[in-house]
């Protein structure tokens, strides 16, 4: 069993909207899975059947090989998008309270909270009521509660949205840390650049429907379009680009660099190795830049979602 | 998991600790009998202003009727004429100028009966001196026709129908006074607490939505949970707010009523006058025999287990719905369209229970009214005072329940989907499909 959270072809119906069709995904353990998608296309129903907010019209989902249940609550940690607290309740008698909502005993969720307060700094918040806190902040005890029952997988939607650079960094350092810990990530966001930094697997839905799922860097070679970022140096440029051209494909430069007489993008057949092409270049003109290019998750997002 | 303990636990420490609830508790039982006191001691000086009435018979006959009395002062004008007595009573700043014109019948006497006045005249003072004259009149009438005055002294009698039930219990006027002060109290408690505390827990489901916290709290527990725990939550803090109420206000106004010298049952009710016209039959030591006969002739056991049977029930009925609207809106303007089709059957009761309960309690329109489930409560709890058959109540209770839990599981509904909507007022369409979800 190496998959911790598993949907079966799960389906759910709002009146005659359809909201999820037949969508599975697998989430190894261990992994920081993204699920991507446009607005609306029925992630935070997903989230939500995990969570058992919502029950599943059809399929089933499998948690650790098991059939949810209640009792699976306190396996998973969820920071929704939609996020707040009491706000006229203290920080350290709402941390207790969620916390045994979550099934800690009061004296276990103390000690949790006492150990996490001290880890980010911000003991001195416990008798102030959320009221009193910038959002960033309210945010950060709104962390600390999703994790402290150290469940096995952890839902964030959104997580960096209010945090300022320097405190996203941290709570990326803590999503990271907690990863390594043993626990199972399913994130949920629209910056790709977090996917790309943390996403091992992903899975894009769109129009209810899942129309892409596997390993990032897999997903990634799939995409790649054997093109390679070249900048060259020649005093004869004219002729070079002209016996690039007669070669090889070549296609408007999509990179910044310095003062490079020659920026392309070639991009080379099936059965043409990068080795031929760098052969190639080495022989007509000095080489400056040799890169080949790999599709970002925004790239792949996009072309996707487009396609479909 | 259970967690209603919890929940509850919270909902109440919130609403136990929040500042404007602690204010409201102990200001409003100080405002109330403020304003008891106040009012009563307006009514008292009323009462004891001194008033001059100035009366000018020209008949010769009526003048020695009209006695002083501790707060009114007859002052009989002898020889003037009707210009001359207004002018002077005007002069003199006196309440007012009664003018019994000179007529020869007897009979016309009493459509010659005038009252000038400044300002016009208070109704009671009218009424008072028109049963004067009347009493008067009278009396010479019968002595025309040879009747003496101690015949007519002693021709006065004063019935008082004993009333006995078929069983034997015995039973006084004072025992209906008795059945609807209890039946009104109740039902009329239940009333205010599902308006005041119902709209509590509207407002704590809007509070959850709008601080969008519900999300969080959902993934944890489940939206009936959390629902039965906000009700029961905010019941028990209702619970405790009334009690210190009651206890508050007993102690107040013994306080003011002793420090005051203000008595402050002067500020007088309809039922008291109800009472007092008892108390007038049958004389005040009678009366506190039959005021202790009526409230130990009444069904108390019935009366206690039906109040808190039909109270529970009629309040959980009513804030699961509550919940329910809560949860459908975004934000407390929104709720208008939605309380009205709550709020219309529960002044319907009050109303059905004021009007028709005290006129027949044992009517049709009483009994209807008793049975449907959104008017039972306060209808039944003010018509079991008067003894109403078991089955009866046992049946409308089962309705009442029935009709509960049909209530949760549709408030359950709409709560469940309504905490995660967001943006525009849902209609009653919407509403009807999120049933279906």
């Amino acid at each position: 069993m190496n998959d911790l959270l598993v949907a079966n072809s799960v389906s759910k119906n709002f009146g005659d909207f359809k909201a999820l069709n037949k969508v599975s995904i697998a989430v190894p353990k261990g992994s920081i899975f993204g699920l991507l998608g446009p607005n609306g296309a029925g992630k935070t129903t997903l989230i939500r059947i995990v969570n058992q907010i919502t029950m599943p019209d059809e399929g089933t989902v499998l948690l650790d090989g098991k059939t949810l249940k209640p009792e699976h609550i306190r396996d998973i940690g969820y920071l929704p998008e939609e996020r707040g607290l009491y706000k006229s309740m203290k920080v350290g008698e709402q941390c207790l309270y969620l916390a045994q909502l979550k099934g800690l005993s009061k004296s276990e969720a103390k000690t949790r909270l006492k150990y996490w307060f001290d880890k980010l700094e911000i003991g001195d918040w416990w008798n102030k009521k959320i009221q009193e806190l910038s959002k960033g902040q309210a945010q950060k005890i709104q962390f600390v509660v999703t994790v402290l029952h150290q469940p096995k997988l952890l839902i964030f939607d959104e997580p960096f949205s209010g945090f300022d650079p320097i405190n996203a960094n941290l709570i990326k350092d803590e999503i990271l840390q907690l990863r390594d810990e043993g626990a199972t990530v399913i994130f949920s966001t629209h910056r790709m650049e977090s996917v790309e930094e943390l996403c091992d697997h992903i899975a894009l839905i769109h129009k209810s429907n899942k129309i892409l799922d596997g390993k990032l860097n897999d997903i990634k070679r799939q995409y790649k379009t054997n093109t390679f970022e070249v900048a060259l140096e020649s005093p004869n440029k004219e002729r070079v680009l002209s016996e690039i051209q007669n070669t090889f494909e070549v296609l408007p430069a999509t990179f910044k660099n310095l003062n490079n007489d020659i920026k392309l993008n070639v991009k080379i057949g099936e059965n043409t190795s990068p080795n031929d092409l760098l052969s190639f270049l080495t022989s007509k003109a000095e080489v400056h830049h040799f890169v080949e290019v790999i599709p970002s998750a925004n790239d792949i997002f996009i072309q996707t979602v487009k396609n479909n | 998991m259970n967690h209603l303990p919890l929940i509850i636990k919270r909902e109440y420490l919130t609403k136990v600790k929040n500042k404007s609830f602690i204010i409201m508790t102990f200001l409003s039982p100080l405002i109330m009998i403020a304003l008891i006191a106040v009012v009563a001691y307006l009514s008292q000086l009323n009462n004891d202003k001194q008033r001059t009435i100035s009366i000018l018979d020209e008949t010769g006959y009526l003048s020695d009727i009209f006695q002083n009395t501790e707060n009114t002062t007859y002052t009989k004008l002898n020889g003037l004429d009707l210009d001359d007595a207004i002018a002077l009573v005007k002069e003199k700043e006196d309440y007012g100028l009664l003018h019994i014109a000179k007529v020869d019948a007897l009979d016309a006497v009493s459509n010659n009966v005038k009252f000038y006045s400044e300002e016009s005249p208070s109704l009671s003072i009218m009424s008072g001196l028109e049963r004067k004259i009347e009493k008067r009149l009278q009396e010479i009438k019968l002595q025309k026709d040879g009747v003496t005055l101690t015949q007519i002294e002693a021709s006065k009698t004063n019935v008082d129908i004993a009333q006995e039930s078929f069983e034997g219990e015995k039973s006084s006027k004072i025992d209906n006074v008795v059945k609807l002060a209890f039946g009104g109290i109740a039902g009329y408690l239940l009333f205010m607490f599902i308006i005041i505390y119902g709209n509590m827990i509207m407002r704590s489901v809007i509070e959850e939505k709008t601080s969008r916290i519900i999300e969080v709290i959902i993934s944890s527990v489940k939206p009936i949970q959390l629902m039965m725990g906000k009700i029961i939550g905010t019941s028990l803090a209702g619970v405790t707010q009334f009690a210190i109420w009651v206890i508050l206000g007993g102690v107040l106004m013994m306080v003011v009523s002793s420090i005051f010298g203000i008595d402050l049952s002067q500020a007088s009710t309809p039922q008291q006058e109800l009472m007092n016209q008892a108390m007038e039959a049958e004389g005040a030591q009678a009366m506190a025999e039959n005021l202790i006969t009526a409230i130990s002739n009444l069904p108390l056991a019935n009366l206690v287990v039906a109040f808190m049977f039909f109270f529970i029930g009629g309040y959980l009925l009513y804030s699961s719905l509550y919940a329910a609207i809560g949860a459908a809106v975004d934000n407390e303007t929104d709720t208008q369209q939605f309380m009205l089709p709550i709020l219309m059957p529960l002044i319907l009761a009050v109303y059905v229970g004021v009007f028709t309960v005290i006129e027949d309690p044992h009517g049709t329109v009483s009994t209807v009214f008793s049975f449907i489930p959104f008017t039972s409560p306060v209808v039944m709890l003010m018509r079991i005072p008067f003894g109403v058959p078991l089955w009866q109540q046992g049946l409308s209770l089962v309705l009442l329940i029935g009709t509960f839990i049909l209530a949760v599981w549709f408030a359950a509904k709409i709560y469940r989907v309504g905490i995660l909507m967001y943006g525009k007022k849902p209609t009653y369409k919407e509403l009807f499909k999120w049933l279906k979800y």
